[in-house]
């Protein structure tokens, strides 16, 4: 296994990450993954892949109006709320 | 001491007037002022609150409400602090969600109200529920009530310790891979892992949705069935939770285990296995031989690849669901110069690291040139463990195993090898991929320390009932689950 990229997957994720936090994950990722790699030698040939325990085909239910969060509620544990909304840092210049 | 009474005892002490909720409540309230400050199973808990509805639930049971009707009045309940309850703080063992409070219940939660119990305190766990020692919380280490140097096991370590300390009648916990069976087998509780959808995640914080289950800690098997009964059931708000009718968990209780023909695997017997924890195990599965079960040896070939399968599937999830926790909408925000920044920066200060590493590998499983080598393989041997379980039960009615490896490690002891951590829960993570019912009750102890050994009870997808009538005939003929740790 070669050396993992740590900085340019948490970048990925959005992880801003020290330089001596990078250096430990670095490490630590390299042992896991060299642990996971045993599963190389399993035959997958002609496996389906499993993604839920059990199949789950498409769940449908009437679109009604249900009760649901006010806006005071959904905004009561905001870092930055004004005039009903969330407060965000300028994206469009 | 009635802070030691099950809910079944309980239960019935309530509904002769021989106690009231208030009692029962404050009695839970003493307990926790006289031992939390050595075990730390709670992160937070309101008093006052907690007597308000126990007050409510007396005058409920005065105006005649009976138990057959709500079978948890009165009984007070604490939760692991990865539901929902509404007005109470909800942190996962995280910095990032800062002073949230939740504007709304948990369906597990409107369930347990709604059926009597008293919702009271925060129960501690590892971050975001990834761990096996609630070492990984950033508020506290929980300790084991058996050997306060020792881990409580986790994720849902606080779960289990509450209720191997007396501090709480019963708890809610959840598990992704071992969460609730491994620290009951640990603390010396009973805990039970229901079938991948049972029950309704809603209001639970995801960790991996296509493995997280919530169920309960309880002091005997009876108490575990009677929680499942309220807790059980489809719920349109989680479309994962299924139709399958709901049974009386109970009503089978006590019935003979004759002729149920009990699978013991191979692969769980061998290496790295505690000695004395082979012992108690051998020795339940002789009980239950004479208790008129069968038990066969039977093989699950696949079960060395299930914890590097987990490893994957799970972060892989992880990285997704906790993308929502980025200092937008809830919990703490760090700013920076711009939106990526904020993000960065909020999730960098606000999680832990074992929290960071499992976010880092599930993201890098999932990035692009490594998904099929690592993310569709882990799905496609996922398939295989699997089948190896439903050709298996083809044969046998339910799966013997030890719970986990070895009794309860030292605080520190795998701190710092994460994958020596990962490595704990080998005996429990496959009944996740699976999607089965598993169940942790205790067959014995370890000599010097003391300290709980736990026996696994794994079923058929929806047969809880099985599980739940095996693991209660073996109680009936034993007592380890009527001792206590001297705290």
């Amino acid at each position: 296994m070669s050396d993992f990229d740590v900085k340019y997957v948490a970048n990925l994720a959005r992880l801003s990450l020290t330089e001596a936090e990078e250096q430990k994950l670095g490490s630590q990722l390299n042992s896991i993954l060299g642990y996971i790699e045993k599963l190389k030698e399993v035959d997958v040939s002609n496996v389906e892949p499993t993604a839920h325990a059990f199949p789950i085909v498409n769940v449908w239910r009437a679109d009604e109006i249900k009760p649901g969060l006010t806006n005071e509620e959904a905004l009561q544990n905001a870092p930055s709320k004004a005039n009903g909304l969330f407060v965000v840092p300028k994206i469009v210049e | 001491m009635l802070h030691s009474l099950t809910i079944s005892q309980l239960a019935a002490k309530l509904a002769s007037r021989e106690v009231t909720s208030r009692e029962a409540t404050q009695a839970c309230l003493d307990r926790i002022a006289a031992v939390d400050g050595r075990i730390q199973a709670f992160t937070s808990y309101n008093a006052a609150d907690a007597l308000a509805q126990a007050d409510a639930a007396d005058a409920k049971i005065k105006a005649g409400a009976s138990h057959a009707q709500f079978p948890l009045l009165g009984v007070p309940i604490a939760i692991k602090d990865v539901l929902n309850v509404k007005g109470h703080p909800l942190n996962c063992s995280s910095k990032i969600l800062g002073d949230f409070i939740s504007p709304y219940d948990a369906t597990v939660i409107e369930k347990l109200k709604a059926s009597g119990a008293i919702i009271f305190g925060r129960l501690n766990m590892d971050e975001f529920a990834m761990g096996s020692s609630t070492e990984n919380s950033a508020f506290q280490t929980t300790k084991n009530p058996w050997d306060i140097s020792r881990i409580p096991g986790g994720s849902s370590g606080g779960s289990a310790a509450a209720v191997a300390a007396d501090e709480a009648f019963a708890t809610l916990g959840s598990d992704t891979g071992g969460s609730i069976r491994q620290p009951a087998a640990l603390c010396g509780c009973v805990g039970l892992k229901p079938t991948y959808g049972r029950v309704s995640r809603y209001g639970l914080v995801a960790f991996a949705s296509s493995l997280d289950q919530v169920g309960p800690f309880t002091k005997d098997v009876r108490d575990a069935a009677t929680m499942l009964n309220v807790i059980s059931g489809r719920d349109p708000r989680d479309s994962s939770s299924v139709s399958e009718p709901v049974p009386d968990y109970t009503a089978a209780l006590g019935s003979s285990i004759k002729g149920l023909k009990i699978g013991l695997p191979k692969e769980y017997m061998v290496g790295g296995l505690d000695p004395e924890v082979k012992a108690s195990v051998d020795a339940a599965v002789k009980k239950l031989t004479e208790l008129g079960a069968e038990v066969v040896e039977i093989s699950l070939p696949h079960t060395d690849y299930a914890v590097a399968v987990y490893y994957i599937i799970a972060t892989a999830e992880a990285s997704s669901n906790l993308a929502r926790f980025d200092g937008i909408r809830y919990g703490k925000r760090v700013d920076g110069d711009s939106p990526e920044k904020l993000y960065g920066n909020t999730r960098g200060q606000g999680f832990g690291p074992e929290v960071k590493r499992r976010i880092i590998l599930g993201t890098y499983v999932l990035s692009s040139g490594y998904y099929d080598a690592f993310y569709l393989r882990a799905q496609k041997v996922r398939t295989l463990i699997r089948n190896d379980f439903l050709k298996a039960f083809e044969t046998v009615d339910a799966i013997v195993t030890p719970t986990t490896p070895t009794a309860a490690f030292k605080i520190g002891e795998k701190a710092d090898d994460p994958l020596q951590m990962y490595l704990s829960d080998i005996f429990t993570i496959s009944c996740n991929l699976a999607g089965i019912p598993g169940l942790s009750l205790p067959c014995g102890f370890t000599k010097s320390p003391k300290l709980p050994i736990g026996l696994q009870l794994l079923g058929k997808p929806f047969a809880e009932e099985t599980i739940l009538k095996i693991a209660h005939a073996y109680e009936q003929a034993t007592d380890w689950h009527t001792q206590r740790p001297g705290l």
